[in-house]
C-alpha cells in the first residue's frame, strides 16, 4: 500500500516538475494570453486592476490544479458520484492562501488527508492563483495583518479565547493543540507552529473536513482571541517536565510501563543478582 | 491431615538425579580484599553523603526559585519543580542504592537455611480448637432455643433495613427529568453561541459551517433571571446542542422532519447516546459526526443515524425555525430523551 | 486452649551484656512481650529473587501514594462549589470554576513542591496497578498460588480490584475536562444498568448528572475508605507471605520442606528498605521530569466540552478498548432498551477477564487433585498450558488496551480509525487463541530442550570430524547443580476416571464430573514432557560412553 502510495507520489513529482511547471506556463501563457481577458468579462470591472495576476493565476491554475478541480474550479465528481477535487467557486482567497502557503495543495496523490508538506509555489504564484480564484466567486478575502495579529492580546482575550478553543476546537485537535483522529484515516492536524494567519485562515474557509467558523458566528476578535490562547499556551513553559506529545493518558500509560516499570525491575534484577565471587582466600 | 506428605526425600534423591545439596560459600572480593572492602565502603559513604548533599539542596531550591505567574525557568522547565525534583529524587535514590551496595558488598552474604512447617495446625490443637467451640456453642444454649435462635436471626437481619434505608437520601428519585430539556420551558427558545451567549441568524452561517450552541435561559442573569432556577451544569448536560449548515438538497430528513431546519441548518443533540460524551468533530465534506471518546459516527445529513462505533440509537434532533426578529430558535423540546440509554427510556 | 498461655519467660529478659539496644529491648519487651514473635522473624529468610521483588513495587509505591497524598489533602478542596479562579496560571484567570479544580491549579502553580507531588502521586498511582499486575502474572506463572496460598492469591486480587477503583476515583477528583468526562462516561455506564440503573446514577450523583456531590463523595472514598482497606489487605497478603515463608526456585539444597537464602535482618532489610527508597526516587524524578496529566491545560470541565484523545488513565484501557469496539447491539425488552452495547464492554467484559484468571487455580486444583502443598516454584514452560492460557490473557489484554487508544494509534502510525477498530473486533478473539497454542507447542519444545541437556548434555557448538569424515558437534554434559535444577520438578499425572458406572450403566453425576476432569486432565498435561527417568539417564549416559563423549547430533537422530 505504502509502495503504491509513494509510487504515485513519485510520478506525480515527475508530472510537475519543477522545470515543467515554468515551461507548461510560459506556453500557456503565450497560447492564452489573449483569451483569458475574453472569458472574465463578468468579474472584469470589479478586478480589473488584477487583471494580469487574475491571467497569471488562471495559466497556473491551468497547470497546476485543473487536474482535479476542473478547467473552470467547478470541480470535478467521481463516477460514483463522490468529490475528485471539490468546486473552488466561492471559496475565495483565503482558501487558496491557506491550502496553498502550508503546501497543502497541490496534493501528492488523491486521498482522504492533504497533509502540510514543503511549499513549491512561490509568493508571487500564489497570489495569482488566489486572485484567479476570488474572480471565480465572491468568498472571504485574503486577511490582513490587522485581521489576525495578535500581538498585544490582554490576559482576559486569551482567557476568552481559551473557552472558546475548548468549546469549538479541542474535540478533533485535542486538549494541547496536538491534533487527533477522523473516521476513514482522516486528521485534524496539530496545530502547534501554525502560523497566526493560517490558524485564522482556516477558521474561515473550513479547509478539508473542518468546518467553517464565518465571521458572522465567530467574530475576528474571537478568532484572535483563539489564536492568542494557542500562541501563549505553546509559549508556556513546561511547568511539570516534557509533555511527552501532549496525547494524554495513552502516552502515560506506555511511560509508566517502559520508563517507571522498566526502571524499577531492572533494578530489582540488580538487587538480586548474584554478587562476584572469588577463589582465593575462602578462608573467610 | 497429611497435607505435609510430600515425595519423600528418598524418592527425589532418585529422580533422576540426586540432590547435590547447596553449594559450598564462595567468598566476595570484599571479603577477602581489605582494599576492595575499603573501596565499597567509601562507595557507600559516597551515596550516602550525595543523599545528604541533596537533602540540603532541596531546601535551597524551595526558597531560591520562584513559582506562580512568573516562574523561574531552567531550559523551559518550571525552575523551582525540576530542582525540587531532582534533589529529592538523588536524595531518595542515594539512600536506596546505598543500602544495596551495603547489603551486596559488605553485610554477611552467608545464605541460611529454614524449616518449613506445614500450614495446617497439629490433629491435637486442631481437636481441641473444635472442643472448645463445640463447649462455647453448647454453653451459649442457642442451639436448643430455637425461639431465641430465630428472633434473634430476624432481628439482626432486619437491621440490614435501616442501613439501606438510611441510604435513600443519596440522591433524589430520578421521576422523569432524563426526559425533558430546558428546550422545553418556553416557546421559541433561541439557539446562541456557547461562551458569548449571542443568538444566531441564518445568514450569518455559511455551508460547512459548525456552531457550538446551547440555549438562551443559560445566559439570562444567574442571580435574577430565568437561569437562577436551573442546576447549570446538569442542564448543560441535556441541552448542548451543534448547529450545522448543510447544502439543503443533501439533506435526507425522515418523514415529519422536513420542516426541522432552515435552509439546509439543522440542529443536533451534542450529546452521545453511546454513554454521553458531547460530540462536535463535524466533517463538513461527509457530514459526519464523530464521538471523540468512542468513536460512535453519526450522518447528520441522514437523521442523525449512527453509520459506525458502539452508539445504537440515532442523535436526536432538535426541530428549529426562525423567530420574528429572524433569529434561529427551537420549535419545541427535544422529541425524544438525550444522551445515554436508561431502562425507563421507553421507545414511543 | 487448655494450657494457660504464658507470656512471661523463666528468666528476665535481659540481654547478655547490658548495653544500650539492650536496655531499649527489655524496656519494651517488659511492656509488650514481643521477644517471642521478634526471635523468630527477625532472622527469617527470605529468599533472593529478582521476580519476588516485583509486589515490593507495588508495596512500596502505595506507600509513596499515602505520603504524596496526606501532602496533597493539606491544600485540596474536594468541593463542586462555582468559585472565581484568581491564582497565577494566568490563562484560566477569572473563569467560573469548582472549588475542586481552583485547589488543584493551587497545588500545582502556588505551592511549592505542589506540582512535583501531583506528579509523583500520579505516577506512582499508575506504578502501583502495573507492579501488581506483573506480580500476579509473576505468581500465576510459577504456580506460586498452589495451596497452601490460595487465600493470599484472591487477596491479591481484591487488592488488584481495590487499586483500579481508587486510581479511578483519585484520577476523577480534579475536576478538570478530562476526569468529567471520565465521570460523564461513568454516569452512562451506570445508566445501562438494567431496572435500577437510573436509579443507581441519581445515588451516585446526589441526582442529575454531574450534580454537586460527586467529588466530596469520591474524595471521602479516595482518603479513607479504599486505601483503609488496601492497607488491611497488604497486611493480610503480609502476614499470609510471612506465615506460609516464601516460595522459593527449586536448586540444589532448596527444597520443598526448606527455605534457602539471607536473613531478615539485616540483608533483607536493607535490600527491601532500599528498594523503598528506590521506588520512591524512581517516581520523584518522573513526577520531577515527565509531566503527567496537565489538569491546567484541559480546562474546567463542563458537560459540554470534550477533547479529542480522551482516555482515561492506562488501567481502565481495557474497558475503554471494549467500549470502543462493540457494536452498537441494545436490544429493547419489554419497551425497555437492554444496553448491550454499554452492558457488556463496560460492566462484564472486564470481570470475565479478571475473573478467568482468578478461577484458573482452582480449576486447575480441581483438575489435578492436588492436596500437597508447594513451596518450589515452576518454570513457565513446565506448566505448558496455564503459561498459554496467560499469554492468551496477555494478548486479548494487550489488543483491547491498543483498541482503548485506537485515535492515538491512528494519529501516531497513520491508520485509517475504522480499519483498526474492525481488525481489533475480530483479533480479540483469534489472536488469543493463536498465541494460546503458539505458547503451549513453545514451552514443549523448551522442555524437550531441556530433556536433551540433562540426557545429552550442551551444544557447546565445536564442530568435530571423526577419523572416517563424519562431522559432529561436541556435547558436554551438565554439571550436577544444573542437571538437578533442571530435573527437581514433579511428573504431571493425567488423571484417569474409575469406571463409574453403576448397575444399570447410567452413569452417576459424579462419574459424568470425574469423565470431564479427566478429559480436561489430559488436555492440560497429556502432552506435556516428563523428565527422564533414572533409568533413560542412565541409558542415555551409556550411549555418550559408546561414542566416546561424543554424541552425534544430526537431524533425525532425536
Amino acid at each position: 500500500m505504502r509502495f503504491f502510495n509513494s509510487l504515485a507520489g513519485r510520478l506525480s513529482q515527475v508530472r510537475r516538475s519543477r522545470l515543467a511547471a515554468p515551461a507548461l506556463l510560459m506556453a500557456s501563457l503565450l497560447m492564452t494570453g489573449g483569451i483569458v481577458a475574453v472569458i472574465t468579462p463578468a468579474s472584469a470591472t470589479k478586478y480589473s486592476a488584477d487583471a494580469d495576476a487574475i491571467a497569471k493565476g488562471r495559466a497556473l491554475f491551468l497547470v497546476g490544479c485543473s487536474s482535479c478541480h476542473g478547467k473552470n474550479a467547478e470541480g470535478i465528481q467521481t463516477q460514483g458520484g463522490g468529490q475528485y477535487g471539490p468546486s473552488l467557486v466561492g471559496v475565495g482567497a483565503a482558501a487558496v492562501h491557506f491550502q496553498m502557503e502550508t503546501g497543502r495543495m497541490p496534493m501528492a496523490n488523491p486521498g482522504v488527508q492533504a497533509p502540510r508538506k514543503t511549499v513549491i509555489y512561490n509568493q508571487d504564484e500564489i497570489d495569482s492563483i488566489a486572485a484567479f480564484i476570488a474572480s471565480v466567486g465572491p468568498g472571504p478575502a485574503e486577511p490582513t495583518e490587522a485581521e489576525w495579529s495578535v500581538a498585544g492580546a490582554t490576559n482576559e482575550q486569551i482567557v476568552r479565547g481559551g473557552e472558546l478553543f475548548r468549546t469549538n476546537c479541542t474535540a478533533c485537535h485535542n486538549f494541547a493543540g496536538s491534533g487527533g483522529a477522523l473516521p476513514g484515516g482522516k486528521l485534524a492536524p496539530a496545530l502547534t507552529g501554525v502560523a497566526e494567519k493560517h490558524i485564522y485562515e482556516a477558521m474561515l474557509t473550513g479547509p478539508q473536513q473542518m468546518p467553517v467558523f464565518s465571521d458572522g458566528v465567530m467574530t475576528p476578535q474571537d478568532k484572535r482571541d483563539v489564536i492568542a490562547y494557542l500562541k501563549s499556551t505553546e509559549s508556556a513553559p513546561g511547568y511539570g517536565g516534557t509533555s511527552m506529545g501532549a496525547l494524554g493518558p495513552v502516552a502515560e500509560g506506555v511511560f509508566v510501563w517502559i520508563v517507571g516499570l522498566g526502571a524499577l525491575v531492572g533494578f530489582a534484577v540488580w538487587i538480586a543478582a548474584h554478587t562476584a565471587r572469588t577463589k582465593k582466600g575462602s578462608n573467610a | 491431615m497429611s497435607a505435609h506428605e510430600p515425595h519423600g526425600n528418598v524418592e527425589v534423591v532418585a529422580d533422576p538425579i540426586a540432590d547435590p545439596g547447596l553449594s559450598p560459600h564462595l567468598p566476595r572480593p570484599t571479603d577477602v580484599d581489605p582494599a576492595k572492602e575499603k573501596r565499597a565502603e567509601r562507595q557507600v559513604a559516597t551515596l550516602f553523603g550525595l543523599s545528604a548533599v541533596a537533602s540540603i539542596l532541596f531546601a535551597v531550591a524551595y526558597f531560591t526559585f520562584a513559582i506562580g505567574e512568573n516562574p523561574d525557568l531552567i531550559l523551559g522547565f518550571g525552575a523551582s519543580h525540576v530542582a525540587l525534583g531532582l534533589s529529592l529524587g538523588v536524595a531518595l535514590l542515594g539512600i536506596g542504592i546505598g543500602a544495596i551496595l551495603l547489603a551486596r558488598k559488605l553485610m554477611d552474604d552467608h545464605e541460611i537455611v529454614e524449616y518449613r512447617h506445614p500450614a495446617a495446625s497439629s490433629e491435637e490443637d486442631r481437636k481441641e480448637a473444635i472442643a472448645a467451640l463445640t463447649q462455647g456453642i453448647a454453653e451459649s444454649t442457642i442451639g436448643r432455643r430455637p425461639l431465641v435462635r430465630n428472633s434473634m436471626l430476624a432481628g439482626l437481619g432486619l437491621l440490614g433495613v435501616p442501613a439501606v434505608v438510611a441510604l435513600a437520601d443519596l440522591g433524589p428519585l430520578p421521576g422523569d427529568t432524563l426526559a425533558h430539556t430546558v428546550w422545553g420551558k418556553k416557546k421559541l427558545m433561541r439557539l446562541v453561541q456557547d461562551v458569548s451567549g449571542t443568538p444566531i441568524k441564518p445568514e450569518d452561517i455559511e455551508i460547512g459551517q459548525l456552531i457550538n450552541g446551547e440555549p438562551e435561559i443559560f445566559f439570562t442573569n444567574p442571580e435574577s433571571g430565568e437561569a437562577a432556577s436551573l442546576d447549570l451544569q446538569a442542564e448543560k448536560a441535556k441541552a448542548a446542542i451543534i448547529v450545522v449548515r448543510m447544502q439543503p438538497d443533501e439533506i435526507k430528513a425522515a418523514q415529519g422532519r422536513e420542516d426541522w431546519g432552515v435552509d439546509g441548518i439543522l440542529c443536533f443533540s451534542k450529546i452521545c447516546t453511546h454513554v454521553g460524551c458531547p460530540i462536535s468533530l463535524w466533517e463538513q465534506q461527509t457530514h459526519h459526526l464523530l464521538c471523540p471518546c468512542h468513536q460512535s459516527t453519526f450522518d447528520l445529513a441522514d437523521n442523525g443515524r449512527v453509520i459506525f462505533g458502539p452508539a445504537a440509537r440515532a442523535l436526536p434532533q432538535l426541530p428549529i425555525t426562525v423567530d420574528s426578529e429572524g433569529y434561529l430558535a427551537a420549535q419545541s423540546d427535544f422529541t425524544e430523551p438525550v444522551g445515554p440509554s436508561y431502562w425507563e427510556r421507553v421507545e414511543k | 486452649m487448655s494450657k494457660p498461655f504464658d507470656s512471661n519467660g523463666k528468666k528476665p529478659a535481659a540481654a547478655a551484656k547490658p548495653n544500650r539496644l539492650g536496655n531499649v529491648a527489655e524496656w519494651a519487651d517488659e511492656r509488650v512481650g514481643l521477644a517471642g514473635l521478634a526471635k523468630k522473624n527477625l532472622r527469617k529468610v527470605f529468599p533472593d529473587h529478582w521476580s519476588f521483588m516485583l509486589g515490593e513495587i507495588a508495596m512500596w509505591s502505595f506507600v509513596v501514594l499515602l505520603l504524596t497524598g496526606v501532602f496533597l489533602s493539606l491544600w485540596f478542596k474536594p468541593s463542586m462549589e462555582e468559585v472565581t479562579y484568581q491564582g497565577s496560571y494566568a490563562q484560566l484567570r477569572g473563569l467560573e470554576m469548582s472549588a475542586a479544580y481552583a485547589s488543584t491549579l493551587d497545588i500545582s502553580f502556588d505551592v511549592r513542591a505542589g506540582l512535583l507531588m501531583r506528579q509523583i502521586h500520579h505516577w506512582a498511582a499508575m506504578l502501583f496497578i502495573a507492579a501488581m499486575i506483573i506480580h500476579l502474572m509473576r505468581v500465576f506463572l510459577t504456580g506460586a498460588y498452589r495451596k497452601p496460598r490460595e487465600i493470599n492469591w484472591l487477596i491479591g486480587g481484591v487488592l488488584l480490584l481495590l487499586g483500579i477503583l481508587e486510581g479511578f476515583a483519585g484520577y476523577s477528583l480534579p475536576d478538570d475536562l478530562l476526569s468529567g468526562t471520565g465521570m460523564r462516561i461513568a454516569d452512562g455506564l451506570v445508566k445501562a444498568t438494567p431496572v435500577v440503573g437510573t436509579y443507581m446514577s441519581f445515588f451516585m450523583f446526589g441526582g442529575e448528572f454531574p450534580g454537586h456531590v460527586i467529588i466530596p463523595r469520591l474524595y471521602i472514598a479516595h482518603v479513607l475508605l479504599i486505601p483503609g482497606l488496601i492497607l488491611g489487605l497488604i497486611g493480610a497478603h503480609m502476614l499470609l507471605l510471612v506465615f506460609h515463608k516464601h516460595t522459593q526456585w527449586p536448586g540444589p539444597g532448596r527444597t520443598n520442606e526448606n527455605v534457602v537464602g539471607y536473613p531478615m535482618l539485616p540483608v533483607y532489610a536493607a535490600k527491601a528498605g532500599g528498594f523503598f527508597f528506590i521506588v520512591f526516587g524512581v517516581t520523584t524524578l518522573m513526577g520531577a521530569l515527565l509531566s503527567i496529566n496537565p489538569v491546567w491545560k484541559y480546562g474546567p470541565y463542563t458537560p459540554a466540552e470534550v477533547t479529542a484523545g480522551s482516555q482515561p488513565d492506562w488501567y481502565m484501557g481495557i474497558a475503554e478498548g471494549l467500549l470502543r469496539i462493540m457494536p452498537g447491539w441494545e436490544p429493547t425488552i419489554f419497551g425497555h432498551p437492554l444496553s448491550l452495547n454499554v452492558m457488556l464492554p463496560g460492566q462484564v467484559g472486564p470481570f470475565i477477564i479478571f475473573g478467568s484468571i482468578l478461577a484458573y487455580p482452582f480449576i486447575e486444583s480441581w483438575i489435578t487433585g492436588d492436596k500437597r502443598e508447594h513451596h518450589l516454584l515452576q518454570r513457565p514452560r513446565n506448566a505448558p498450558t496455564r503459561t498459554a492460557f496467560l499469554v492468551a490473557l496477555m494478548t486479548a489484554y494487550g489488543l483491547l488496551w491498543a483498541a482503548g487508544g485506537n485515535d492515538i494509534l491512528a494519529t501516531q502510525f497513520h491508520l485509517n480509525l475504522n480499519w483498526i477498530t474492525y481488525f481489533m473486533r475480530v483479533a480479540v478473539f483469534v489472536l488469543p487463541v493463536v498465541a494460546f497454542f503458539i505458547t503451549r507447542r513453545w514451552c514443549i519444545s523448551l522442555q524437550r530442550h531441556d530433556n536433551e541437556k540433562v540426557l545429552h548434555g550442551y551444544e557447546t557448538g565445536i564442530i568435530m570430524r571423526s577419523a572416517d569424515g563424519a562431522y559432529s558437534e561436541r556435547h558436554e554434559a551438565l554439571g550436577s547443580d544444573e542437571a538437578y535444577t533442571l530435573t527437581a520438578r514433579d511428573r504431571d499425572e493425567v488423571y484417569v476416571p474409575a469406571d463409574g458406572e453403576d448397575a444399570n450403566g447410567i452413569s452417576s453425576k459424579q462419574a459424568r464430573s470425574d469423565r470431564r476432569r479427566g478429559k480436561l486432565s489430559k488436555k492440560m498435561f497429556g502432552n506435556n514432557v516428563q523428565k527422564p527417568t533414572a533409568q533413560e539417564l542412565e541409558e542415555a549416559h551409556h550411549h555418550g560412553h559408546d561414542d566416546a563423549t561424543l554424541i552425534g547430533h544430526d537431524a533425525g537422530q532425536h
